[in-house]
């Protein structure tokens, strides 16, 4: 299994879906929105975001809309994991059908902006490189972790129905 | 064990004689419902085209353009007809436009049935809920998966209850009972969990009415929304002309519940939920005197017959506050020729109310009464996230069409008792 690492942009609480996708977004096609991701809080977010950075956010993270422009357009921006203390029903959803890593780990307060953390799988841990902190995250079920490896839903179902496991 | 209403739903549609919370199943899609915004658009034009792909059951496919009709822009409108297009090349011969919000048309038109299972690509498809179905939103990729194959998995969900005894007060709506229960749940108090209201207040409610409650289940993080089906149901049926299709199932009396809260509709005075989050929950009596720019009474939460009957009772014979501008949309245009016909318009635009086209335009900010820097809107909708309604330096109060129209009376967020 890997280990992802990468700077964390940090929010706080109640991140929903409106503020990561602002409705004003929504009519463009995904790689003209991607910049306008988290505009209303932080407009330095969609401009700045480097492919591998982190996605830090603490409780009821994807609350609201079902809109998985949500996850598509940081997934344009290049975000390795979206990791949050306790994530919304369908943002979770889609966050690993869109094929990235969503990560529920309970100490995300100890982890801040431009802080370089590294999620290791194995160890089910994430190492905070910047503060030499260490902390648990839930498991990942193995196949869950193998559709997020293949891409996605629609990848993963192509890839068992020509005979994958 | 028994089983929750929400279970037999689940067991049904899984092929299962029983599941329990927390199992994951399979379940076939009885309805897969598109909207314009976030159906063909995201992901699944572009994968169909390019893999050749056809719908598993056209006749169970229903898009309904609703967010960016009519369009505001050239961009809106390619949205649009991108979701017209999509439904002429592959075949799906149920797509409504201008038709209103898509969660009224599922209803009136009869495609969301009691006992069945439906998905669709908006949170709010917990809405059907009330007529005893199991629906829900998905993602778009979600939806992909379900147009191809016909089914997708699901975690049976346990099952918060809400009891309501008494009766509602003539000053009170069903608005109000979800406002509170969900200012009780928090707003993230409900994930991935079913909240099912049950008692004295809910059934004697309308059908209009109990869409509204589970309308907002989403509003608390729930997967789904649901209310009993009884003899109302029956009735409303058979007024749409649905005869067959449909099966109503009740929880059992030893099924379990992973919490219950109990409230007593008697004592229920209106409430309003203020910004930006709609678990911020206060009794109107209790908010400051915030003067409001715009009142909209409209949506899938709060624009149905009986919301603008309620809201022209209060209406009648008065006018809307200088500085204050109302704006009026009907959760369908079924509705909205029904108020033409029944003067609930000649009321309306007398007080000094706009009627704008059915549609879900303002609720999320994207056309037809957007609010600017500094505005204050009281909304029978279901959000109040920052920025919803348009700037991010806007304030949105939720509320019932009565505390919609003495505010808009006022100019100010006012109980109705109080005019």
């Amino acid at each position: 299994m890997q280990v992802y690492q990468g700077k964390v942009w940090k929010y706080g609480d109640n991140i929903n879906t409106d503020i990561i996708s602002p409705p004003a977004s929504l009519e463009l096609s995904i790689k003209e929105a991607a910049k306008y991701a988290m505009m209303n809080v932080d407009p330095d977010f969609g401009k700045q975001a480097q492919p591998g950075d982190m996605f830090v956010a603490e409780h009821n993270l994807g609350s609201g809309s079902s809109r998985e422009t949500s996850p598509l357009m940081l997934k344009e921006l290049g975000i390795r994991a979206v990791i949050a203390k306790s994530f919304a029903r369908i943002f979770y959803r889609n966050v690993i059908n869109v094929g990235m890593l969503a990560i529920q780990c309970a100490d995300t307060d100890k982890i801040s902006k431009g802080d370089v953390i590294s999620i290791d799988l194995n160890r089910q841990v994430i190492d905070n490189l910047t503060t030499k902190e260490t902390y648990p995250i839930s498991p990942i079920p193995a196949h869950i972790l193998t559709l997020i490896e293949k891409g996605g839903l629609i990848p993963y179902v192509e890839y068992k129905m020509a005979g994958g496991k | 064990m028994g089983m929750t209403i929400s279970e037999k739903i689940l067991a049904k549609a899984a092929g299962l004689k029983s599941v329990k919370a927390n199992d994951i199943i399979w379940a076939k899609a009885d309805k897969a419902m598109l909207d314009d915004i976030l159906g063909p658009k995201v992901v699944i034009d572009e994968y169909m085209r390019s893999h050749n792909s056809k719908i598993w059951d056209v006749d169970k496919v229903v898009v309904i353009s609703d967010h960016y009709t009519p369009a505001a822009n050239p961009t809106q409108a390619a949205v649009v007809k991108l979701a017209r297009d999509w439904c002429t090349d592959f075949g799906v011969e149920r797509y409504y436009e201008l038709a209103g919000p898509c969660h009224q048309v599922m209803v009136e038109e009869g495609y969301a049935l009691p006992g069945t299972f439906v998905l669709g690509t908006d949170s709010h498809t917990v809405t059907y809920g009330a007529l005893g179905c199991f629906s829900t939103g998905v993602g778009s990729t979600e939806m992909l998966g379900i147009l191809l194959t016909g089914e997708t998995w699901i975690k049976v969900p346990e099952t918060i209850l809400y009891k309501w005894s008494g009766k509602l007060k003539e000053y009170c709506m069903a608005k109000d009972i979800i406002l509170t229960s969900i200012g009780a749940t928090g707003h993230d108090g409900a994930t991935y969990m079913a909240m099912e209201f049950q008692g004295s207040a809910i059934k004697e409610l309308s059908v209009d009415e109990r869409l509204c409650i589970t309308n907002m289940a989403v509003e608390a993080g729930a997967k789904n929304g649901i209310i009993e089906p009884d003899e109302k149901v029956k009735e409303y049926m058979d007024k749409i002309g649905v005869k067959d299709g449909y099966e109503f199932f009740a929880s059992d009396k030893d099924a379990v519940y992973k919490q219950t809260f109990e409230f007593n509709a008697d004592e229920l005075e209106p409430v309003v939920s203020c910004p930006h989050e709609v678990d911020n929950v206060f009794k109107v009596r209790d908010v400051d005197k915030i003067h409001v720019d715009q009142v909209y009474i409209g949506s899938c939460t709060g624009g149905r017959i009986s919301d603008l009957h309620a809201a022209a009772e209060v209406l009648k014979g008065k006018k809307v506050a200088k500085g204050t501008r109302l704006l009026v949309s009907p959760a369908s245009k079924r509705i909205y020729n029904e108020c033409l016909k029944d003067g609930t318009f000649d009321i309306l635009a007398d007080a000094g109310a706009t009627i704008l086209a059915s549609t879900c335009g303002a609720c999320l900010g994207v056309h037809s009464g957007a609010i600017a820097d500094g505005e204050s809107c009281v909304s029978t909708t279901n959000r109040n996230f920052l920025g919803r309604m348009g700037s991010k330096k806007s304030d949105v109060y939720l509320a019932s069409p009565l505390t919609a129209a003495a505010s808009a009376i006022t100019g100010y967020v006012t109980d109705v008792r109080d005019l």
